[in-house]
């Protein structure tokens, strides 16, 4: 199977306009994924992993200044097409997404049964409205969310049957990847297992692709197969995940590893001093430059993203 | 034993306990037709020592916030006993209440809902103070640098006058522990203080609080739903479940040698970074939490338990009994 039979990302960026200048959420991210596989993407709060999401799924704010890039999809450029083939023939059907915080959005005033079949309507992906609910109602079923749930309201449900019901409404079309936002973080740790055994079994049954978002490195090890780590809006690291977990290179990668707790280790986890950088004026040469204990004068200027072992890439000056 | 009393070596005092503590909200229909109460804390008991912490976990919505605001006077307790200091609490009126409470200092859940928006860090950190009549302005402004200091904000001109959006989130917290701290309290009752906030900067907010614990020898309650960090940070545990305490312990005690189910299952739910969990799934008990407005019979975790002994577990409220000293289990295997 090729590694990026499904998807392949080039070269995308995603800058806002704010009254401060252009802020580089997602600048010059590259990436590519198989059918099956799931590509995790780890960084600190505020790196851009949600304005990543939002790129790939073309779900924009309205102070885009820049929107660039190609996103290959089973081969077809979907930034070429335009907003009405991409809303009819990619998002949902092909291209599903759980965004963040999202078991806080669902409608307090419609049946939770109609809401998971609500995508299908809006987006045509079936023809009547008792299709639709047939549907929603396989994915509940899928998703471990009993029948007689779909006739509950949202505030009926604990939080992990709500998470459940946004997943069933993001698989109901049966899309070839999709995108998770932080899909567990707000949700307490057996709850979150629960998901996860959830996901990991879609995943081996479907053959579904994931795309993980997450700022947890131990659960992300649960579905991971791809780890890009991202840093001040770029992609740092890319490489399969268990060489991430094992061996990282990247200076920031080791050190996010390192902040790793664990129940067992006799060790205190670290964390790691300082902010990142504003993404308003990052700095011009490696963003990293202002943590890195290794830094050298080279590190003035932007080290590229290049493979430096069998299929890793690094963007790194160490490593070049 | 434990570490700070070893470091000091003697025994700290007893600073705040909590016996048979039940909290019960009332629920009504219409405003008047009563439905039942919502049991939240449902016989509490334990103790804490000056420069200890003891971490409260579970899931949610077993009661561990509840609990937290009766600590804190917040809530009513309907039954039980409070300490503190050598203080009952119990039946005080509302100034005693107050002064009570402003030596506790309070981390509440949900970091970006606790700083009001429109107030800078100077002002936020000045209220309680002013709250409380304490000192005058030079001396109001003293505290306040102080503190942040304290909370490494430094220098602190750089924060001083700053709104708290345009703070990170961990810095966000950072205020939210100034402030906790300010009145100069002898027990923090942190609720959450991590779980909103980004995995690096968890650990650098648990050193911050424990270095405080160890300049001030303060208590901490210290409220989770996470054990991954608890081993570093804390001497003891007790596992609620259901309102309950299920289990209750040194860290190490609980951590190396689990008794109850319900902790073995929490224990072996915490992400582990592993490559090889790709493959494997975790075992999870089955079912939901307990609703706290009827309760199981009987033991609380037994519609979810694998070792449910039948006619015993399912009738009868396990007592709790004590395993080993210092170490009690709310279950029936463990029945003398
Ligand atoms: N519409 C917008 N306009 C301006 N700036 C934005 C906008 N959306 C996001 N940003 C900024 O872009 C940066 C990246 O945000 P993003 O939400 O993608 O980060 P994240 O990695 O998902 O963080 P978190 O872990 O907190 O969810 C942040 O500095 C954020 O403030
Ligand atoms: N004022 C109230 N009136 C009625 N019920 C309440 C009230 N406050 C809390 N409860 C209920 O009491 C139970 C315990 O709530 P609590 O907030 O203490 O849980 P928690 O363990 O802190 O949960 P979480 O981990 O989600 O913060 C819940 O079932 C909640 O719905
Ligand atoms: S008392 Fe019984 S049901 Fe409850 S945890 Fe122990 S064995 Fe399980
Ligand atoms: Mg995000
Ligand atoms: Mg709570």
């Amino acid at each position: 199977m090729k590694k990026d039979g499904l998807l392949r990302v080039e070269d995308l960026c995603l800058h806002f306009r704010t009254n401060k200048g252009l802020v580089q959420a997602v600048d010059g991210v590259s990436f590519g994924l198989g059918r099956g596989l799931t590509l995790v993407v780890v960084g600190e709060a505020g790196c851009g992993k949600s304005s990543l999401a939002r790129a790939i799924l073309r779900l924009l704010p309205r102070n885009v200044h820049t929107y660039t890039g190609r996103i290959f999809l089973n081969g077809v450029d979907i930034m070429k097409l335009g907003e009405e083939r991409f809303r009819r023939e990619v998002r949902w059907s092909k291209l599903a997404f759980v965004p963040q915080a999202a078991i806080n959005s669902l409608n307090p005033v419609v049946k939770v049964g109609n809401q998971v079949a609500e995508p299908l309507l809006v987006h045509r992906l079936a023809k009547t409205k008792s299709e639709a609910i047939a549907r929603a109602r396989e994915a509940c079923e899928l998703v471990g969310l009993p029948g007689d749930f779909l006739s509950r309201y949202a505030f009926e449900l604990s939080g992990g049957m709500r998470q459940r019901a946004i997943i069933a409404m993001a698989l109901a079309a049966r899309p070839a990847l999709v995108v998770l936002d932080e899909p567990t973080s707000a949700l307490d740790v057996l709850t979150q297992a629960n998901i996860m055994n959830l996901l990991k079994g879609i995943k081996q049954k479907f053959k579904t692709s994931f795309i993980l978002i997450t700022h947890d490195i131990a659960t992300s090890s649960e579905l991971a197969d791809i780890a890009a780590i991202m840093y001040a809006g770029q992609v740092v690291e890319l490489c399969n995940a268990s060489q991430f977990y094992r061996e990282p290179l990247h200076p920031y990668s080791q050190k996010l590893i390192a902040s790793v707790p664990s129940l067992r280790q006799e060790k205190r986890p670290e964390f790691i001093p300082g902010q990142p950088p504003s993404l308003l004026n990052p700095p011009k040469g490696c963003r990293f430059t202002g943590r890195c204990l290794s830094r050298s004068n080279r590190c003035e200027k932007e080290p590229p993203l290049v493979e430096v072992k069998e299929g890793r890439r690094v963007k790194c000056w160490l490593y070049q | 034993m434990l570490a700070v009393s070893v470091r000091r070596g003697v025994e700290n005092k007893i600073l705040f306990s909590a016996k048979d503590l039940c909290t019960w909200f009332e629920l009504r229909r219409w405003g008047f037709f009563r439905v039942g109460s919502v049991k939240a804390v449902d016989g509490v008991s334990f103790e804490l020592r000056r420069g200890e912490t003891i971490t409260i976990v579970g899931e949610s919505g077993c009661g561990k916030s509840t609990l937290a605001k009766t600590i804190l006077g917040l809530c009513l307790p309907a039954r039980g006993e409070l300490n503190f200091d050598g203080k009952r609490l119990n039946g005080l009126n509302t100034r005693q209440m107050r002064s009570h409470r402003s030596k506790i200092g309070y981390i509440q859940q949900d970091p970006y809902g606790a700083l009001p928006p429109f107030m800078t860090v100077r002002r936020i950190l000045e209220e309680p103070l002013r709250i409380n009549k304490t000192g005058k302005k030079e001396e109001m402004k003293r505290r306040v640098r102080e503190v942040l200091a304290e909370v490494k904000l430094t220098p602190v001109e750089d924060f001083i006058d700053k709104f708290p959006h345009m703070l990170s989130g961990g810095q966000q917290q950072r205020v939210v522990i100034a402030r906790s701290i300010v009145m100069k309290p002898r027990l923090i009752v942190a609720d959450e203080p991590i779980s909103m906030l980004d995995a690096s900067v968890r650990i650098e907010i648990l050193e911050l609080i424990r270095g405080l614990q160890h300049a001030h020898n303060l208590g901490v309650i210290y409220i989770t739903h996470d054990l991954s960090t608890v081993r570093h940070f804390s001497e003891h545990i007790a596992v609620m479940y259901g309102a309950k305490f299920a289990e209750k312990a040194k860290v190490k005690d609980i951590l190396d040698n689990p008794l109850h189910p319900y902790t073995r299952a929490l224990l072996s739910a915490v992400p582990k970074l592993d490559p090889a969990n790709v493959t494997t799934f975790k075992e999870v008990p089955p079912g939901e939490p307990p609703s706290l407005l009827k309760p199981p019979s009987g033991c609380r975790f037994h519609p979810r338990c694998y070792a449910i002994i039948k006619g015993l577990c399912d009738v009868e409220s396990p007592l709790e009994f004590e395993a080993k000293k210092g170490h009690s289990v709310a279950c029936w295997l463990y029945r003398k």
